[in-house]
């Protein structure tokens, strides 16, 4: 990984901007936020997971959707780097994975397994609470972020939490709840969706998840409505496989 | 957290014997509910996805002419929450309330409810209705009451799916280790199975579930089945 360009960043902060607009998807501007910081410091991938009302971190959107990183995530649930952002509201940084599997047992050799050598991770935080993590994983050994980065990918990581709370002005500390557990409910119905996709196409849910992201840009449609329309409307999930 | 879904469980299933109505099982989830959160009640009106309402139930006559009011009036919390799938938290009744809902607020005021706690019962896409909480004074669920309030709306899920399947009976205590996970491929194998069997997410996902329990299965590990498409299911198979 390389020092964060600041005209990049400056790009991306324009981009966010203009994306939070009135009717943006939560899901697919999670989506463009780990995207973006991937290639912002030349990671392998990013992910972000939000704590349900249970402090359970549940996964939320990632660079690569794809199996393996997937299982990353949901691994994370009792151990690793997101877990210990988390916790303690500052971010881990430069965690060489061959050397952590005393600290994460279960999670550093099966990250290890899935090609990555390095892992990150920066709190979610709206306020003084921390309501999630972003995930950096690294292909380089020991990963590489300097001083000057830490700050900036954490800045990128305040912004995942603006996305959260711009849907409505949130005048009312319950609010967050309402908006979590919405965040939270939206993915599991993009997962049945990818199902719903995957088996109509007779496809992986790993491509049935790309042809669901292509559809809904194709048709001017947001994510998150799609993914309950292809559950909720008969035949909705056939016209994705022909699409 | 499991902590908190085993005691919600054991709340439920002590309230409710093998065999009883859905009717009554609301009931008693109300009831329960009511108690566990120290609201002055509960209710539950099951929707369909166009927003009609079929089974209601609530935990004593004040919460059942509360719960009737939105359906009455054609607003409230209540119906938020079902059509915008989130939770919607009002502490206080009396703070702005009124101007979100004039003809509701003021008459559960009158009522005498001060706070209205919505919970959508939902998975994902499933959508099969909602567990209200009232309270007589105002103020916020608790940071302890907040979870087991959404504990109550997904046992109250998982059990009315089950209703729907034979497995019925299953959904008791002892069937705690069935769900522990709910992975993402839990999710994938309910889409999965919806094309499957050409019907809704709930069946599909009621088959699953009684799948594991006649299987002695962890739902997780059908659900990798599925995805692997090493298991389908078929419309005629019961």
């Amino acid at each position: 990984m390389t020092t964060v360009s600041a005209e990049r960043l400056a790009a991306i902060f324009v981009e966010v901007a203009d994306t939070l607009v009135d009717d943006f998807d939560l899901i697919e501007f999670l989506h463009m936020l780990t995207e973006r910081a991937t290639t912002l410091v030349g990671a392998a991938a990013t992910g972000l997971v939000l704590a349900d009302a249970h402090g359970r971190l549940e996964f939320m959107a990632a660079s690569d959707e794809n199996v393996k990183l997937l299982e990353l995530f949901q691994l994370q649930y009792d151990q690793g780097p997101c877990l210990e952002a988390f916790a303690s509201g500052q971010p881990v940084i430069n965690v060489d994975l061959a050397g952590a599997s005393g600290r994460w047992p279960r999670f550093a050799p099966r990250a290890t397994a899935a090609g990555y050598q390095s892992v990150h991770a920066f709190p979610l935080r709206v306020r003084s609470q921390v309501i999630g993590a972003m995930n950096v994983f690294g292909d380089h050994r020991g990963g590489d972020f300097t001083d000057a980065d830490v700050p900036l990918m954490q800045a990128l990581t305040d912004v995942a939490a603006i996305g959260l709370l711009q849907e409505r002005a949130i005048s009312r500390g319950e609010m967050l709840t309402e908006q979590l557990q919405s965040a939270l409910n939206s993915r599991i119905a993009l997962e049945q969706a990818k199902g719903a996709v995957a088996q109509a196409a007779g496809i992986s849910v790993d491509e049935a998840f790309l042809a669901i992201r292509a559809y809904a840009v194709g048709h001017h449609r947001k994510l998150t409505d799609l993914c309950y329309a292809i559950i909720t409307e008969r035949g909705t999930a056939e016209r994705i496989t022909s699409a | 957290m499991d902590d908190v879904r085993l005691a919600v469980r054991r709340l439920i299933a002590a309230s409710v014997r093998p065999g009883t109505s859905t009717g009554m099982f609301l009931h008693q989830v109300c009831r329960t509910a009511a108690q566990a959160l120290s609201a002055s009640g509960a209710g539950i009106s099951m929707m369909t996805t166009d927003g009609t309402r079929g089974v209601c139930a609530a935990s004593d006559p004040v919460s059942e002419r509360v719960e009737e009011l939105q359906f009455v009036m054609g607003e409230g919390p209540c119906m938020d929450a079902f059509a915008t799938r989130r939770p919607v938290l009002i502490a206080d009744l009396g703070a702005g309330a009124v101007s979100r809902w004039p003809g509701y607020a003021p008459a559960a005021l009158q009522d005498g409810v001060r706070a209205v706690f919505a919970f959508p019962l939902q998975i994902g896409a499933a959508r099969l209705g909602i567990l209200d909480v009232f309270r007589e004074r105002a103020g916020p669920l608790s940071a302890t009451e907040l979870p087991m309030a959404l504990h109550f709306a997904d046992v109250t899920v998982e059990a009315l799916i089950d209703r729907q399947s034979d497995a019925g009976t299953a959904a008791d205590a002892d069937s705690l280790a069935v769900d522990v996970g709910h992975g993402a491929q839990l999710f994938q194998a309910q889409g999965m199975v919806m094309i499957q069997l050409g019907g809704s997410i709930t069946e599909a996902s009621a088959r699953i579930r009684a799948y594991a329990y006649a299987q002695d299965r962890r739902l997780d590990d059908v659900a990798s089945d599925i995805v692997a498409r090493r298991l389908r299911f078929d419309k005629d198979q019961p």
